[in-house]
């Protein structure tokens, strides 16, 4: 029997499957396993495998620990290797059990950073995307099976980029309502990681800024508004197979997967703070505290884009909401579901680091780039806020127990 | 670039024009209850607004036309030095005034624009002039980008004859100002090549501090200890700038360290922060 590595003793976990994994440890017998039922309070568990990998329709989560990663191995068997591995890992946590199996053997370092052991999963999700780059590296020969729609993000007007927080060959988002569970999913699947991968970027996000579900009250955003009001809800299935999910257009191992696009929004709030109310509210294109949009009175009602008042639109021509409109972008629709943030203080400045992390899912990066393109060059909010980090990622379908998250591309 | 200022501009036109609730012109809730009172005249104190800041628009538009002229020139005739030289000088009167030409359109697009804000065969102005100059080191092809940035510095000078004001929008001008040198020019994203964001930052505070002047009356009788304050702090934001001046100008932006730019951005905070209430006090002090 060859020597145990790490990623050896792991791989003899894998192949033990799912359900595998240590129900408790001696000196403590604390349980935490147990497969719950998605709960209203929060702290239930999302079912990891599916026909849609999870965190994409799911009732956006509070929190978000998300991250990119580049790939330092060309090995194909490596790279399948790596998603098998961080499958089972990500299952584990998401039904609330220990990572690995090795978690009491007083030599060995525990298979799982601990600091979950007696919290719930709390609705954890993990989903996984690969990156343009991914395809672009010569020794996994993945170029035939690149989808066309996959393309580097194009620039955008107003762009100001920092490419250290950009791009990565494969991201894994995070969320849950515990932001120790959301991280903790992170730290462990990096770690099963190491030797394959580097971390390149990650984000930490604090508050929704987008409702999935009509079960949700919209949220607001760092800049008090309310922010997702117009989203595609994931009970809508009929926008989801529509705007979301990829058809018969993609390449076979992508049916059932979607497109997401990470922008890292800085919202320079001192600025944003000393505006009127009116200006606010103006820049929007809604009221601030009810949500309604201007010229409106219920949050929910259809943008009333062509009122006018005294010969001038109500909602002005460079009104955020109207330029981001579903009828002002041909019908195009994005599933928003992204997270503020804030990454402490800007020493430069002494201001706040702070803003959205914006994730939208879409059956195809077009629709983002159109979008952003027309959002970039008018809208008023930019007076507001800067683009300062991207990135794209081909999301695959679900797996099932036994399978991987990717295993139709890598196989 | 600013898109606030249309918004004010309109609302405070409209106001005059109408009695009834400018669109969008109010605080939040039902737009159907709003009320505001009828603008139809100013009082003799804001007609004295209107006019000082007029003045000082009109003199800056011109002093624009002015100076982009030899600039022009120097570009044309290929004279790469001069033609540096004469950058700054012609950026200053711009920068004093710059939401108001944000308030024409295209205009500031067109004039002021960086390259990152627009598609790749958009981008004209003094800013594609300026990376040829200081990036490429050549005004070779920039003669038609420099005859087209004369003929709309001109349009902007006969735009600013015509335009409407109102003092809660000169003092929100005031605002804006100083909204530009967070976002651009304490970042040194304002001058990407030549790095004379300093000029363009003390240029914005002269147009600020001139608005707040203008209707520093209004101010003086709702709350003369906000207004006192407001001029103390412009003092203050100019003293900071002063360790930075040099014979012909500023240190370069790359020069600053973080401490630096630190200090510059409280004191423009600090400033703005108070600088964003004056709208409202003369709003309440215009209609007793």
């Amino acid at each position: 029997m060859p020597p145990l590595t790490k990623i050896s003793r792991r791989r003899l976990l894998a192949s033990a499957g799912v359900g595998a994994a240590a129900v408790g440890f001696g000196g403590g017998g604390l349980l935490v396993g147990h497969r719950l039922a998605e709960a209203d309070d929060g702290t239930g568990s999302v079912p990891f495998y599916g026909e849609h990998q999870a965190g994409i329709g799911t009732a956006a989560q509070d929190r978000l620990h998300f991250a990119a990663f580049d790939l330092l191995s060309e090995d194909p068997a490596e790279l399948r290797e790596l998603m098998r591995l961080w499958t089972v890992a990500a299952a584990e946590a998401c039904a609330g059990e220990m990572v690995g199996s090795v978690n009491d053997v007083p030599l060995a370092p525990p298979d799982d950073t601990g600091e979950t052991v007696g919290l719930l999963p709390s609705r954890l999700t993990v989903t996984f995307g690969f990156g343009p780059g991914l395809f672009e590296k010569p020794g996994l020969g993945l170029g035939a099976k690149r989808p066309p729609a996959l393309r580097h993000l194009p620039p955008l007007p107003g762009d100001e980029l920092d490419p250290s927080e950009s791009g990565g060959d494969i991201c894994i988002q995070a969320c849950s309502d515990d932001p120790q569970v959301a991280f903790h999913a992170i730290r462990n699947l990096a770690r099963i990681g190491r030797g394959v991968v580097a971390m390149r970027w990650s984000q930490l996000g604090f508050g929704r800024t987008a409702s999935t579900s009509r079960s949700q009250d919209t949220p607001r955003n760092l800049m008090g508004m309310k922010d997702g009001t117009a989203n595609i809800r994931a009970e809508d299935s009929e926008d989801m197979e529509r705007f979301v999910w990829v058809g018969g257009e993609g390449p076979a191992w992508m049916r059932g997967g979607t497109y997401m696009v990470t922008r890292r929004i800085r919202m320079l709030l001192e600025v944003w703070d000393r505006a009127s109310l009116q200006d606010q509210e103006l820049t929007i294109g809604r009221h601030k505290y009810s949500g309604a949009p201007l010229g409106g009175s219920e949050e929910f009602e259809p943008l009333p884009l062509e009122a006018q008042r005294n010969g001038h639109p109500v909602i002005p021509v460079d009104a955020h909401v109207r330029l981001a409109s579903a009828k002002e972008n041909d019908g195009a629709r994005l599933l928003r579901r992204g997270y503020s943030f804030t990454d402490g203080v800007d020493e430069s400045l002494g201001e706040l680091e702070a803003g959205l992390f914006f994730i939208s899912f879409q059956r195809h990066p077009e629709q983002f780039v159109a979008i952003q393109q027309r959002l970039g060059s008018l809208d008023a909010l930019n007076e507001y806020i800067k683009h300062i980090g991207s990135a794209l990622f081909a999301v695959p379908p679900g797996a099932a127990p036994g399978g991987y998250v990717g295993e139709a591309l890598l196989a | 670039m600013h898109r606030n200022l249309v918004r004010t501009l309109l609302c405070a036109g409209l106001a005059a024009l109408l009695s009834l609730a400018a669109w969008g012109c109010g605080s939040s809730g039902d737009d159907s209850t709003e009320t505001s009172e009828a603008r139809q005249t100013h009082g003799p104190q804001a007609e004295a607004a209107i006019a000082d800041y007029r003045g000082y628009l009109q003199e800056n538009a011109d002093a624009l036309v002015a100076t982009t002229k030899p600039f022009v020139a120097a570009v044309v005739a290929g004279n790469l030095a001069e033609a540096k030289t004469l950058y700054a000088p012609a950026r200053i009167p711009y920068e004093r005034i710059e939401p108001v030409a944000d308030s024409f359109g295209s205009l500031d697009p067109r004039i002021d624009a960086r390259e990152n804000d627009v598609a790749d065969g958009d981008f004209e102005g003094f800013h594609r002039i300026e990376k040829s100059l200081w990036e490429e080191s050549t005004t070779a092809g920039m003669a038609p980008v420099a005859r087209q940035l004369q003929r709309d510095v001109k349009a902007l000078a006969g735009k600013v004859r015509a335009v409407e004001l109102a003092p809660e929008q000169i003092a929100n001008g005031a605002n804006e100002l100083l909204g530009e040198v967070s976002a651009s020019k304490i970042t040194g994203e304002e001058e990407r090549y030549s790095h004379i964001d300093l000029v363009d930052f003390e240029a914005n505070v002269e147009g600020s501090e001139a608005a707040f002047e203008a209707v520093k009356p209004l101010l003086d009788e709702s709350d003369p200890d906000l207004s006192g304050e407001i001029e103390a702090d412009f003092k203050m934001v100019f003293n900071s700038l002063e360790p930075y001046r040099t014979a012909d100008g500023f240190v370069p932006y790359t020069e600053l360290t973080k401490a630096d730019t630190k200090k510059l951005a409280v004191a423009i905070d600090t400033l703005a922060e108070k600088l964003s209430l004056v709208p409202a006090e003369i709003a309440s002090s215009e209609h007793s």
